[in-house]
């Protein structure tokens, strides 16, 4: 199996007012290359920092990270994991350098010191590939929040990474930008073959995912397809996450004694199976 | 009220200065400032007057646009005149001679060559600011400064360069968030419009300490976003946009030229 990351017993532990606090605690999994990881966990879980050991932001401070076969440790190879690697942030506006949409897309290209008309192309396309590119010479103050995450996806993608990691990037986004987000990363998966890992806590965002990771207190709790986790209401409601309307409806009907089947997601699905149950009774 | 803070003064007319490359608009706009002062007689600076007229024509903004820019500094200008009113020579003709002070036609005269000149260096000045945008004198500035990386400056350019524009980036931002942090005070009952100027400057506390707060963090996240899109301090960095002459700027080049040429031959002359 091909690989883009590989996390082997990681641990990065870090100071809090003479305390020793431990937010990822030896967590060992990988990630396929092509493939759509959603890490699911509520605030505190240690999902923000994991998603920062992954591009090398930060080190573990025990265990190793893999990119691509490159340890995130060697501080010679930094660059290259950060290109391999590419991280959007919750909050568009702390990660727009420029005041034009395209020059703000061009920085990290402009930094792998590529040649003028092949940043051009790659600010084209990615701009063409979020669905941003009529706006390319606007300013982004005046686009909204989910378009400015759009861009930020642009300025990531122009650097060609073969994996992009999302720190909740739609925490900050009304619902119609976070639905314009989901389905852009969707979009780029599928078209472009980039690697995702989406760390969110919005349940619905994993549905069509082809993993699911539950994090709780700096441990993976659960590993498994988004239909199998969403049967664990139990469960992810002991960690803090509010599973789906669709899942929390179809949980309390099973355990009012109806024959239903609970591990469908979308609504569609969900009337089907209502219907279907009442047809049988 | 933050609102109307417009961070620069560009107003898009699509003239052929507009189109002109910013490093060659700067340079020629330091070159005018000095023809300007060389024009000693009232020819040079009725050529003067001649040449800034078209730059007006040209740029397509009106004329009163520019006339704003004259207000905040008219105090200035009938200081200078009304001072030159008293230093011309006196063989020239008494104008007028009040108490211990006589104004001559000579004096008079400097006070008008002033005032004008004055009003000339405002108006060409505001051209450029008018006809690009600050991403474009941004730069300009940058290219401009690109000398200074042979005496081991390269990376204070860049720098530079960045910062400006970071700052260009962030101003819309922060005023948003000053308003909003206004706002909030004003709901838990700050009140920030009455009161001496102290009590004012005071009441202005509450707001600029959760905004300082709040930049030092977004300044912390940018940090971390820029790392991630691989900048490393500029070393071995690229640009997207190349500045490059057009046609436009040769001919803007020719037309400051002659001007400059016929200031030096009037001074020479008379």
């Amino acid at each position: 199996m091909d690989n883009i990351i590989e996390v082997r017993n990681a641990v990065y532990e870090y100071v809090d007012e003479d305390v020793v606090k431990r937010a990822v605690d030896n967590v060992s999994f990988s990630i396929e290359r092509g493939s759509f990881t959603v890490i699911l966990g509520h605030n505190g879980s240690g999902k923000s920092t994991l998603a920062k050991l992954l591009n090398g932001l930060l080190k573990p401070t025990d265990g190793d990270i893999f990119v691509d076969g490159i340890n995130t440790k060697d501080e010679e190879t930094e660059i290259e994991v950060k290109r391999k690697v590419g991280m959007v942030f919750q909050n568009p506006d702390n990660q727009l350098v420029a005041s034009v949409v395209e020059e703000d897309v061009a920085f990290g290209p402009e930094n792998l010191g590529l040649h003028p008309s092949v940043i051009r192309k790659r600010v084209d396309d990615a701009l063409n590939s979020v669905g941003m590119y009529e706006y390319r010479e606007s300013t982004p103050h005046r686009l909204s929040g989910g378009q400015k995450q759009r861009i930020a996806i642009a300025g990531i993608i122009a650097m060609e990474p073969s994996c992009l990691i999302l720190d909740e990037p739609t925490a900050m986004l009304d619902p119609k930008g976070r639905k314009e987000i989901v389905s852009t990363l969707r979009k780029l998966n599928k078209e472009k073959g980039i690697t995702v890992v989406l760390i969110t806590h919005y349940m619905e965002e994993a549905e069509k995912a082809d993993r699911v990771m539950v994090m709780n207190d700096g441990v993976i709790i659960d590993d498994n397809t988004p239909k199998e986790i969403f049967k664990k209401v139990e469960v992810l409601k002991s960690v803090g996450l509010s599973v789906p309307q669709t899942t929390e409806l179809l949980y309390a009907l099973k355990q009012n004694g109806f024959n239903i089947s609970t591990d469908v997601l979308s609504v569609e699905e969900t009337a089907n199976a209502i219907a279907y149950c009442l047809e049988e009774e | 009220m933050l609102r109307d803070i417009t961070f620069g003064q560009y107003i898009e007319t699509k003239s052929p200065i507009h189109k002109a490359d910013p490093r060659v608009k700067m340079v020629l706009l330091i070159l005018v400032v000095v023809l300007i002062f060389l024009a000693q007689s009232m020819y040079g600076l009725l050529l003067s007057l001649a040449f800034v007229s078209m730059v007006v024509l040209v740029t397509k903004i009106p004329l009163k646009t520019y006339l704003k820019n004259l207000k905040a500094v008219l105090p200035i200008i009938l200081l200078t005149s009304i001072i030159n009113m008293f230093y011309g020579d006196n063989d020239s003709g008494v104008l007028l001679e009040v108490w211990k002070l006589t104004i001559t036609y000579g004096g008079l005269y400097r006070a008008v060559f002033m005032a004008l000149r004055i009003v000339l260096l405002i108006i060409v000045s505001s051209s450029l600011t008018y006809t690009t945008t600050p991403n474009d004198l941004t730069d300009g500035i940058e290219h401009l400064l690109s000398p200074l990386k042979f005496i081991g400056l390269k990376s204070a350019v860049h720098t530079l360069a960045l910062m400006m524009t970071i700052a260009l980036r962030f101003i819309p931002t922060l005023v948003e968030e000053a308003e909003k942090i206004m706002n909030a005070q004003k709901a838990r009952g700050a009140d920030l419009e009455s009161g001496s100027i102290i009590e004012r400057i005071k009441a202005l506390i509450p707001i600029l300490i959760p905004l300082l707060i709040s930049s030092v963090r977004r300044a912390y996240e940018l940090a971390e976003a820029m790392e991630c899109r691989c900048y490393n301090g500029g070393e071995g960095k690229t640009r997207m946009k190349q500045l490059k002459l057009t046609s436009v700027d040769f001919k803007i080049m020719a037309v400051t030229l002659i001007y400059g040429v016929a200031v030096v031959l009037i001074n020479i002359i008379l």
